[in-house]
């Protein structure tokens, strides 16, 4: 089949996107991040709570303000694959 | 995620840039070999290099209830090999170090060797041995980005936990209590991250099986066999 790779795929993303609801619907979660967590682990671990010995140079000033940089991030990815896709795409009608 | 910005003791931060070195400077080594004898891979690399700044932007929701991302690494490891996808990796932890807060640049030793070395190596271990058994291509793509996201995480307990023993039970109860807070997470989204690089792979097959066959990723007959299935 044709289609058989993409149609698993898109299996696989909604069956993804249905745990997700269903975990929603089953009571409160923080959804914060993993890292955030092993910061508790580490607490928890060695019994103290743990001074950082070096801050990052800079950190976003907001929550917006990092997901600007986050999604900048993305559109620059997208922004080279889409380019070079649509440049193979082309070569390869002009070529066959 | 990422070990955070001071979270690692200085000794461990030098000791992991010092293990991340030699795989950057050959990695650059081997990116100028490429450079000047295969010019026409390089928009696949810079395809490779784009899924990692994708991926690893997607902070994605998971069912335990926690947020994560996955690496994107796999892909750069099938085409080119483990020690190249280890400066893909060093640019996009840099790019988060310095603009996202999101790991550091005392920790950038660590990270780039669990995110740019470990998980793409057993990315191209994996790609290789699936070559050689005759496992369908698509399947050990998917089976090489997958367990390539979830090492990344191993690894990363695992540094965490030689950084931190547990008071009581040492480095194996901390490993423990590390991995299962990032397993629990990552496995779902290391699932989506293989099925959506397989699919990529599909689609350079697709356009531009001649390059992969350069690269020495496909054999001439597989590109063939696989172009005329269509898969």
């Amino acid at each position: 089949m044709k289609y058989a790779l993409e149609i698993a795929v898109l299996a696989i993303v909604l069956v993804f996107a249905a745990s997700i609801l269903v975990v929603l619907s089953t009571g409160e979660h923080e959804w914060a991040g993993a890292d955030d967590q092993a910061e508790d682990v580490i607490k928890e671990m060695t019994g103290s709570e743990y001074e950082p010995w070096t801050t990052p140079v800079y950190e976003p000033p907001s929550g917006e303000i990092e997901s600007l940089f986050f999604s900048l991030q993305a559109a620059i990815g997208a922004l080279v694959i889409g380019f070079f896709f649509g440049y193979y795409y082309r070569g390869r009608q002009i070529t066959t | 995620m990422h070990i955070m910005e001071g979270f690692l003791p200085p000794a461990w931060c030098l000791f992991w840039f010092l293990v991340s070195a030699p795989f950057i400077i050959y990695g650059m080594y081997q990116l100028r070999i490429l450079m000047r004898e295969k010019r026409e891979t390089l928009p696949l690399l810079a395809v490779a290099g784009a899924f990692v700044f994708v991926l690893s932007s997607l902070k994605l929701p998971s069912v335990s209830g926690s947020c994560s991302h996955p690496t994107g690494t796999g892909l750069g490891a099938i085409l080119f090999g483990p020690c190249i996808t280890s400066i893909l990796g060093l640019i996009v932890l840099l790019y988060q170090a310095i603009f996202l807060a999101h790991g550091g640049l005392s920790t950038l030793g660590a990270n780039v060797f669990s995110m740019g070395i470990a998980g793409p190596i057993l990315a191209w271990a994996i790609y290789k041995g699936g070559q050689k058994t005759g496992l369908n291509t698509y399947l050990t793509v998917f089976l090489a980005a997958a367990l390539a996201d979830l090492f990344t995480y191993v690894v990363t307990s695992v540094q965490l936990a030689l950084a931190f023993p547990a008071e009581v039970g040492g480095f194996a109860t901390s490993f423990a209590a590390f991995a299962t807070v990032f397993a629990v997470t990552q496995v779902p989204l290391s699932i989506i991250e293989g099925a959506v690089i397989a699919l990529t792979f599909k689609y350079i097959i697709d356009v531009r099986s001649e390059i992969l066959v350069k690269l020495g990723v496909l054999t001439d007959a597989a590109a063939g066999r696989l172009r005329g299935v269509g898969a």
